[in-house]
């Protein structure tokens, strides 16, 4: 199967999934709860009150005519309108998703690079102490519930010891800007990627401050499946013939070792992390909470104090598409790496 | 000088019931310009005993005592990096398996390149390019699929390549651990060929391992048995296919089906190998031999040396 | 469950997997009892405020100390996993009742059935875990058998899968195509063939699945979907203890925490350890 085809039935395997997803949502916050907008009232509403509320959100209308009009409104980015002051929701959802992206991306790292390093060491070893110990601390890891690492990272690294931040995103007024050129600004809300454009070495070091142990709590939490996969993965490929053939060359070791085993486990890996994206957003809901970043996370959590539930189902179907699109991205960029599908 | 000496060589795997001899006081010679043939069972020693030469037993496995030195190299006792040095360029492996022996995710040049590269960094890419396609030519490949990945080869090609980078940096000594066993017939005959021309040509130094005694019979000059990680006999190709002495030699020998020979009765060995991590004592392989009496059964035989051959084999050991 | 007993028997050999179930068996079970018995060992009662001075730390008299409402914080670590076992057991029954038999019979009818709960069960699975049981929860209100609903729905689409691929594999082997030849009915072959064979990977995904459950439970209490407050439980201990950290008040969240960690360490060591045995890898 040519790599185009391979694209194209992906992506058409996607629609319906999305359609399923959306679904489900609407049916989870519109029809179980029976009537979200009652729900959203504690105390007693006068009947003209709550029509009028239903009618500014739309609620009052039929069943399969919300239906539509959700999805409609989704196609032209109408995530919906907050039950607390009617403002689009999707005003919200794109301010805090950068910092969530920001979040993701460095978990990413961590979890990626703490998974491999870890694994690899445990495959060179195989069946001594040390295996046995990265195999254990890979379990063990995702026991942990990530707001209670959160907690213990903060107690002694920003309490104790006061090497980094104990919650927010940035000191107040250190917000990099960005590029600008002439009296033009753009900004692509990651910090990290911001303070570089806008050339301020102190915003970065500070952005990146801030990051640290979110980043580290939340990379830590999911790093054990990468533990396992890439001892299981070593550990096979380094028995292969493969690999004695190219020690039988008088290849170097390290080369051996890094060069030909592990680029080997590369392409599993690169899948996993694709099948670890939606564990890595549920995780920074939990961890930006206990950290204070304000990303979408945090901004689903508050809004649950509030009831808002229009405003929950706007996110929660964003996480879905989102999700839904970068496993399709991985699953493309994984045919276009294997030499056995390209060719 | 030989260009391999083996000495009493013992490789032990070290396991949890056992320490298991998979090679077990094994001495060898090479000669310049010598074919050594090597034949015996699965699991009797021989890939084993390949893989020491360069240090490759894989662990559990270890060499435990004896000499190996290739030319003016200590090979058990040298140092990592002069072992890594000797691999690739003063000794050439051929792996059974080419389905496998090569990294799929790398082109056919690459690995050229690399090997070169590894062990000759002043050569440029484009020469060790060069080099890799005149290898390939030599070899009825044509050149231009040096940019080739290896599952777009076959298995008959994809082992003339691992020939091939086994000879790429001209060695001294050439093993070939089972070239052909994963091959098909017609394939396999294409290969011996290759071999014994290139023998010819480049006058090689030559290993072959491998169970099938008909290829020995074509290219080697000489023949070892193995049995049990032992030597049972060794002797030139000629004498030990026409007058075989060791009984197991014997065995293996009427146990290849002749097509000239008329109303011929398979024959198989009865019994199986010894378990090695609890061997019988005296002859391994008393419990199957036709001819075993007393002395075979508390008596280890040594090698001997018997009309030109040697043999371990208490018939022929008369003290 | 024939095929279950011999390879349970033979733990002990199994080596390491066999340790792994042994192990987080064994602290699955202390805990379980540990929450059973826990009126009677607890040295006052969990909910009752102001038996100690407000926080104090770890002392003879309150070996982990109080929280800020004065209560003793052993007692509670004692009887807090009630409610997390129970969201757990609870779910896991949901999970066995409502998506077992889709399973088996989707997997097994084959056709449009099949490909439509594919569809439906990849969809869910592919999604964030928590943030689904989020909005559902929040939907639900809180409560023990809605966080377990939360979590069930979430999870079913695992078990799906597992059977899934299971009963694609039976159903073609040859003495399953026998029966069906030899007349037996869909039904006999579904139950008497194909389910005991499925059996070990169930038993091992709702192992894990235990584990996940804990986590999540704890997940939802956290973001303010859990119980209300007069039931001791671990996840609201591990909430609320956060505000007093700042105070230096450690001792609050430790403990607790520590005890979820045990918790779902116990099941997942159980669920690698069964994993293991019934799909063991080859190993040198």
């Amino acid at each position: 199967m040519s790599l185009r085809s391979y694209v194209i039935a992906r992506v058409l395997l996607t629609i319906p999934m999305i359609m399923v997803l959306l679904t489900f949502v609407f049916l989870v916050v519109r029809v179980l709860p029976g009537d979200p907008a009652s729900l959203h009232f504690e105390k007693r509403v006068s009947p003209e009150m709550l029509l009028d509320f239903k009618r500014r959100l739309g609620l009052d209308k039929p069943l399969i005519v919300q239906y539509f009009e959700y999805l409609v409104g989704l196609l032209r980015g109408d995530f919906g309108k907050s039950m607390q002051d009617f403002s689009p929701v999707s005003q919200q959802i794109f301010s805090a998703f950068p910092a969530t992206l920001e979040l993701a991306i460095c978990s990413t790292i961590i979890m990626v690079l703490v998974g491999v390093v870890l694994g690899v060491q445990a495959s060179r070893s195989y069946n001594s102490a040390r295996d046995h110990s990265i195999r254990v601390f890979g379990i063990a890891s995702y026991a942990i519930p990530v707001f209670f690492l959160g907690e213990v990272l903060i107690m002694i690294f920003a309490i104790y010891i006061h090497l980094f931040p104990a919650g927010d995103r940035i000191y107040p007024g250190m917000a990099p800007t960005g590029l600008t050129i002439g009296g033009l600004h753009w900004s692509s809300g990651l910090f990290v990627l911001d303070s570089i454009l806008e050339g301020n070495p102190t915003k970065l070091a500070v952005s990146l401050r801030y990051l640290c142990l979110p980043s580290l709590a939340l990379g830590t939490v999911l790093c054990g499946i990468f533990i396992r996969l890439t001892r299981g993965n070593m550990l096979e490929t380094l028995q292969l013939d493969f690999v004695a053939a190219a020690r039988a060359r008088g290849l170097k070791e390290r080369t051996v070792v890094y060069g030909y085993a592990l680029r080997n486990a590369f392409l599993p890996i690169l899948t996993m992390m694709g099948l670890q994206f939606a564990a890595l957003l549920a995780g920074a809901v939990l961890t930006e909470t206990t950290f204070s970043w304000p990303g979408l996370g945090r901004y689903l959590v508050d809004r649950i104090s509030f009831r808002d539930y229009t405003a929950i189902q706007g996110v929660v179907v964003f996480f879905g598409i989102l999700v839904a699109m970068v496993s399709l991205a991985v699953d493309i960029i994984y045919a276009y790496l294997d030499p056995r599908i390209r060719f | 000088m030989p260009v391999l000496d083996i000495e009493s060589l013992v490789v032990e795997y070290r396991t949890l019931r056992a320490n298991v001899k998979a090679v077990d006081r094994v001495s060898l010679s090479m000669e310049k310009g010598h074919t050594l043939g090597l034949v015996g069972e699965s699991g009797c020693g021989k890939s084993t005993l390949g893989l020491s030469t360069v240090r490759l037993v894989p662990p559990p496995g270890k060499i435990a005592s004896g000499h190996i030195v290739l030319g003016e190299t200590d090979i058990i006792n040298c140092s990592d990096e002069e072992i890594r040095k000797v691999r690739g360029k003063r000794v050439g492996y051929i792996f059974q398996d080419p389905m496998t022996s090569l990294n799929p995710v790398k082109r056919i040049g690459a690995h050229f390149v690399e090997m070169i590269h590894t062990h000759e960094p002043e050569v440029s890419k484009q020469d060790a390019l060069k080099r890799g396609k005149d290898v390939l030519e030599r070899l009825g490949i044509l050149p231009e699929r040096i940019d080739d990945f290896p599952h777009q080869f076959s298995g008959g090609m994809r082992q003339r390549v691992m020939i091939g980078l086994a000879l790429a940096l001209g060695p001294d000594l050439l093993i070939a651990d089972e070239p052909t066993t994963s091959l098909d017939v017609i394939v396999e005959a294409q290969i011996v060929e290759l071999l014994k021309e290139l023998k010819e040509s480049l006058k090689l130094t030559l290993i072959l391992i491998t169970h099938n005694i008909g290829i020995v019979a074509e290219t080697a000059d000489r023949v070892a048995v193995m049995y049990a990680g032992r030597i049972a006999e060794l002797g030139e190709t000629g004498d030990l296919f026409e007058k075989p002495m060791h009984p197991y030699t014997q065995a293996l020998l009427n146990s290849v089906p002749n097509i000239t020979k008329k109303g011929q009765v398979l024959s198989w060995i009865p019994g199986a190998p010894p378990d090695l991590a609890e061997p019988p004592p005296g002859c391994l392989y008393h419990p199957r031999c036709p001819h075993a009496f007393d002395r075979c059964k508390k008596e280890e035989p040594l090698l001997t040396k018997r009309n030109g051959s040697q043999v371990a084999c208490h018939l022929y050991d008369k003290r | 469950m024939v095929q279950l007993l011999p390879q349970l028997s033979n733990l002990r050999q199994r080596g390491l997997a066999g340790w792994a179930i042994l192990i987080g068996a064994a602290i699955v079970a202390a805990m379980a009892i540990m929450t059973v018995v826990s009126p009677w060992i607890s040295p006052y009662n969990p909910i009752a405020i102001n038996v100690g001075p407000i926080l104090s730390p770890p002392s003879a008299q309150f070996s982990l100390g109080t929280n800020h409402l004065g209560q003793d914080m052993l007692s509670r670590v004692f009887s807090g996993g009630a409610i997390m076992f129970q969201v757990a057991v609870l779910s896991v029954i949901v999970c066995l009742v409502v998506g077992v038999p889709i399973g088996l019979f989707a997997s097994y009818l084959g056709g449009y059935t099949d490909k439509v709960a594919s569809l439906v069960m990849d969809s869910i699975y592919a999604f964030p875990g928590l943030v689904l049981a989020i909005a559902i929860a929040a939907m639900l209100g809180p409560g023990v058998v809605n966080m377990a609903l939360s979590i069930a729905v979430v999870y079913v689409p695992s078990y799906f899968r597992i059977i899934r691929s299971q009963v694609l594999t039976i159903k073609e082997l040859p003495y399953v195509e026998a029966a069906s030849i030899m007349g037996a009915k869909s039904r006999t072959i579904l139950f008497r063939y194909i389910l005991p064979n499925v059996i070990p990977s169930i038993v091992a995904v709702a192992t894990i699945n235990f584990a996940d459950a804990v986590l999540t439970s704890a997940g939802l209490t956290f973001v303010g979907l859990g119980l209300p407050v007069s039931t001791p439980d671990w996840g609201w201990d591990l909430t609320y203890g956060r505000r007093l950290l700042p105070s230096g008040a450690w001792w609050v969240i430790a403990f607790p925490g520590l005890m979820v960690v045990l918790l779902a360490l116990g099941f997942t060591m159980m669920g690698e350890g069964l994993s293991e045995l019934f799909n063991p890898r080859l190993q040198k």
